[in-house]
């Protein structure tokens, strides 16, 4: 919730942010939101220092980073092009939030050397995701019990 | 000039899942030569064959990102922490 309120103030920018818990693991402990160092409505980059500052306070926890937030404001919650070309983790979980419809749109990614593979995402307070997600099934819409759009057309 | 080195979670699986790597070097190009003779893999992904840093990198000298010093060339204090971290953007 913090995210996606964090991704809504952040317009008509893409806004952004890491989150931290146990590296490779399945859910994130915090939520840090951090500047678009890019203050763009089209690309992000989370601001260095403060990634410093989240990197440090995460180990000081015994904590990682584990992944990385950002909005899409008028395209699906679908890794872009350069979304895929600048991630560097395959560890890492990369979350789309889409702000395009009314309701934002939460999915969640793996990227390993540029093959997308949808995760199943719960969004804490909208209750759990049926298991056995296929891609395309992931995600969550705020307000809505589920929303999942097939296709991802971008 | 000993110097600790931060890790980011993609470079530690070179280094063993090491968080953190004590190195040698007065300049933070030696550290990172250091770095990568000592643990090969990661070759190519902090400094670029000719010796500048890799654009997807940002290296801090304690609080102090090196591109707005002197690059590889900064001095690297004794006890300085180095940290590596990826450059976190798309688009």
């Amino acid at each position: 919730m913090e995210m996606i309120g964090h991704c809504l103030g952040g317009l008509p920018d893409e806004a952004c942010g890491l989150l931290v818990g146990s590296y490779g693991g399945e859910e994130a402990d915090q939520i840090f939101p951090t500047k678009n160092a890019a203050a763009s409505a089209l690309i992000y980059e989370i601001d260095p220092k403060e990634m410093l500052a989240v990197d440090r306070q995460a180990q000081a926890s015994g904590s990682d980073i584990m992944g990385v937030f950002h909005s899409h404001t008028h395209t699906d919650a679908y890794p872009s092009p350069t979304d895929v070309a600048q991630a560097q983790d395959p560890g890492w979980h990369y979350v789309l939030v889409s702000l395009r419809d009314t309701h934002p749109v939460v999915r969640s990614y793996a990227i390993v050397d540029g093959v997308i593979t949808e995760e199943p995402v719960v969004v804490p307070g909208l209750g759990e995701e049926p298991g056995d997600e296929g891609p395309g099934d992931g995600g969550q819409a705020l307000g809505e019990p589920r929303v999942g759009e097939p296709g991802h057309s971008r | 000039m000993a110097v600790e080195v931060r890790l980011p979670t993609v470079l530690r699986t070179y280094a063993g899942g090491a968080p953190v790597v004590t190195l040698d070097g007065a300049t933070v190009g030696e550290v990172l030569g250091k770095l990568v003779a000592e643990y090969p893999g990661m070759a190519g992904q902090v400094v670029q064959a000719d010796g500048s840093l890799h654009k997807f990198v940002n290296i801090y000298l304690d609080d102090d990102d090196v591109r707005y010093l002197d690059g590889v060339d900064t001095p690297v204090p004794d006890g300085a922490e180095m940290s590596i971290l990826p450059a976190v953007a798309g688009g």
